[in-house]
């Protein structure tokens, strides 16, 4: 196993382009619609959650979809995502059906996990999508076996494990990065930086804080990315995934981005300013700076875009509809998925 | 003039094979000097001369196996005095090749008990086989049969595993399948699980279950909870396997028995096998099971011979106890290493007129519980006997189904033998008083006989 030392580099992201990057009309728009439906979704699910019928906790993804819908630009089918609990925007752009997402918020028999997950707790083989974990960092270990099963078969996929900036603390990452390298397992680690970590920000919480560096010591590389800017974000997970993809094992993608809502529901908010976020909303707005370059092309007007956001509507309010009617579980649930092939 | 005698590598060892010898008669050494190899199954050491002198005999040629702790094997004369010794007593003879890997399927009579009489030309349906390699038998033929199967682990590649137990499979199954690990349990865990519900089948092998600890919540987060969670959807068939436990004399860090901490979550099942046969067909039954297993094996077990069958299809069901030996006074249950103590004492106890059934549980969830109220049953009176402290244990959890299903059997309040409510002490004084012994087991079974 040769190492060239000089590839080993870390890099800082480049400033944020003004142009569509090579990207087509007809990506765009698709990028626009997926970022709009995630928006609106969660919009929806802190309504319902308000008028108690989402009940536990619930982490909005609101402000970073941009991440979500860039790196799924990128994968192939076979490619795996994992993520931690902010996960309802990684299902929806993985291709799971957003009534079944907002029904498992409910706590519904529609749900995808039949009611038995919850926000935290979803997943779907059919997609690709390998949850939805509630142990902040558990799912870079998992995501690193998703990847360590690539090798195995040797099918050429890809696994792409995304967690936060409080995640990048816990000890099994670094356990991972290390056998990760070590045998050159194709997984993309996405850091999600959206800088606070439930109420502690990243310069409160960590010695070293350009987190693309973290992979250094374990000699894999790491960028760092606007992400608030979907066409940055599948720019970088293309030169990941092509890494990972050709045998050089890991890299490290840091996506600096921003949530919009508190951590879960109840948030204090006491931790950073309302200009701050009014700040970033105002001019970093990932799904703005999508509408801002379709303008500037020609290729949607007013009219086209509104006629996204009603379809999308369409389809949230559907979703939550769905959510409302489906039953609850059957109480036979209880003791069903226990375990594979024992009914109790 | 003085004896070189056989040394010990451990606390528990008590015989091993002479491998090598680099000296002969008539050479000088001084303390030090490397003068021999040993081997266990377990380890490989060498032996440093601590006087000076000429080696004037070899008493134990090079490839003797099963030779006892502190047997003499080499004569060690005063340098003056050399010249008038007499010639060797043993002179080295060419031993056969000793394999360091030992075959899957081949027992030497040197492998059998010292005291064994020879094998009856009909052999009966097993052949003499060590729980440790018992358990190498299970993982081999299980690899064989489905390539999704691969162990990784600490040590258990190029090292052949910290207790032998994988001794060989590096050989046979190469380095894609037998993944020797950095010493990072959590991480490994996680992979492990991971690559589960990718659909392989991993086997983990913990160095021991203590180090476990920094895994275990890749176990019961991960591993046991993510069907339920996902509505069936992503199985995690995974084995989390190793040596459960106290060893001898490696004091509380080292020690610990995890049975009802495991036993204690749905989505997992526990096995805890006593003997071979059960430790061979319970693996690879719990390597086929679409389901996370914890399998608890035992250090002090390793070393044991027991009859186990040959035939590769053959398994032992997850879930069912076995009464190991009938009796109509008294029950015992037992797991593990306990099973073996439990039965000395019956056999004490039977001298003494009492005759105790005594139950190995085997598997600890599903917990057989029909087998240990049908026996209560039958005997009226029952002893529980687990390695671990008895506060929240596996014999709370017998008792409270023998009191909720067996009550009006009862003639006696169920007694528990467990560990001292302590951390496992390194004293060897200290280490007898905590663990459970023959003698606790014996007296509680007369005091529920009212004897």
């Amino acid at each position: 196993m040769a190492r060239q030392a000089a590839e080993r580099k870390t890099r800082k992201a480049a400033a944020r382009p003004t142009d569509e990057g090579g990207a087509s009309r007809d990506q765009l728009l698709a990028w626009y619609r997926e970022m709009l439906l995630i928006r609106r979704f969660e919009e929806r699910a802190g309504q319902l959650y308000g008028m108690g019928l989402i009940g536990g906790f619930c982490h909005l993804y609101i402000g970073q979809e941009a991440i979500a819908v860039g790196v799924q630009a990128v994968r192939r089918p076979g490619d795996q995502v994992i993520t931690g609990y902010r996960d309802h925007g990684h299902m929806l752009v993985c291709g799971m059906d957003p009534r079944e997402v907002m029904a498992e918020l409910t706590g519904r028999a529609g749900g995808s996990s039949r009611g038995k997950g919850g926000s935290m707790h979803m997943f779907s083989t059919e997609a690709g999508f390998f949850g939805g974990h509630g142990i902040v960092g558990a799912q870079v270990s998992l995501g690193t076996g998703l990847a360590l099963a690539n090798s195995y078969r040797g099918n050429g996929n890809v696994a792409f494990a995304f967690f936060g900036d409080g995640a990048a603390n816990q000890g099994q990452v670094y356990e991972s990065f290390n056998m990760a390298e070590l045998w050159s397992l194709p997984v993309v680690y996405v850091i999600e930086n959206n800088q606070y970590a439930m109420g502690t920000s990243i310069e409160r919480s960590s010695s070293e804080t350009h987190l693309f560096r973290r992979g250094a010591s374990f000699r894999i590389p790491g960028e760092e990315v606007d992400g608030m800017d979907v066409i940055a974000v599948r720019d970088a997970a293309a030169r990941a995934a092509e890494h990972a993809r050709s045998g050089k094992g890991p890299y490290i993608l840091e996506m600096k981005t921003y949530r919009y809502r508190g951590h879960s529901m109840s948030d204090p908010a006491k931790y950073r300013t309302r200009e701050e976020v009014e700040e970033v909303r105002r001019n970093r707005d990932p799904i703005d700076h999508v509408q801002e370059l379709l303008a500037a092309k020609g290729w949607a007007d007013e009219a086209a875009l509104k006629a996204i956001d009603a379809d999308v509507r369409a389809i949230v309010a559907d979703a939550a509809e769905f959510a409302r009617i489906s039953p609850e579980p059957d109480p036979a649930e209880l003791f069903t998925d226990i375990y594979v092939g024992v009914a109790r | 003039m003085s004896d070189i005698l056989m040394p010990a590598l451990s606390p528990t060892m008590e015989e091993g094979t002479l491998a090598k010898w680099f000296v002969k008669a008539g050479d000088a050494v001084r303390s030090g000097d490397v003068i021999a190899e040993i081997e266990t199954d377990k380890a490989t050491m060498e032996v440093e001369a601590v006087d000076e002198g000429i080696i004037e005999a070899i008493l134990v040629p090079e490839g003797t196996e099963a030779v006892k702790v502190n047997t003499p094997i080499a004569r060690l004369g005063a340098e003056a005095g050399a010249g008038s010794s007499p010639p060797p007593v043993t002179p080295p003879v060419p031993a056969p090749e000793v394999p360091k890997v030992t075959p899957p399927v081949q027992a030497t009579p040197a492998e059998r008990a010292p005291d064994a009489p020879t094998p009856p030309a009909a052999t009966p349906a097993g052949r003499r086989t060590t729980v440790r390699d018992a358990l190498r038998d299970a993982m081999a033929e299980e690899m064989r049969r489905d390539e999704t199967v691969f162990l990784m682990g600490e040590e258990v590649g190029q090292y052949q595993g910290a207790y032998k137990v994988s001794r060989g499979l590096l050989e046979e199954f190469g380095a894609r399948r037998v993944i020797d690990t950095p010493i990072t349990e959590h991480g490994f865990a996680g992979l492990g699980v991971g690559a589960a519900m990718a659909g392989l089948r991993p086997i983990v092998e913990f160095m021991t279950f203590n180090f476990a600890m920094q895994a275990i919540d890749h176990i019961i987060n991960s591993a046991a909870k993510t069907l339920y969670m996902s509505g069936g959807q992503i199985t995690c068939p995974i084995v989390f396997r190793g040596p459960n436990g106290a060893a001898a004399r490696v004091a509380a860090q080292h020690s610990q028995d995890y049975s009802s901490w495991y036993a204690h979550i749905p989505g997992l099942k526990v096995v805890a096998p006593y003997d071979a046969a059960d430790a061979k067909g319970l693996l690879k039954a719990a390597i086929r099971d679409p389901n996370p297993v914890v399998f608890l094996e035992h250090e002090m077990l390793y070393g044991q011979e027991f009859d186990v069958p040959e035939d590769p299809d053959w398994t032992v069901p997850i879930g069912q106890a076995l009464i190991r030996r009938p009796g109509r006074d008294v029950t015992l249950t037992a797991h593990s290493r306990m099973v073996g103590l439990a039965l000395e004492a019956a056999e004490i106890l039977s001298k003494q007129g009492v005759e105790a059934e005594v139950v190995d549980l085997r598997t600890l969830r599903p917990l057989d519980r029909a087998t240990i109220v049908e026996s209560v049953k039958r005997t009226n009176r029952i002893v529980s006997v687990e390695e671990g402290w008895s506060p929240m244990g596996v014999g709370a959890e017998i008792v409270a189904t023998v009191a909720a299903e067996a009550f009006d059997w009862l003639d006696a309040p169920p007694l528990r033998i467990a560990q001292a409510d302590a951390p496992l002490p390194y004293a060897a004084n200290l280490e007898a008083l905590a663990l459970p012994s023959v003698e606790r087991i014996v007296e509680a079974a007369l005091k529920v006989c009212y004897r």
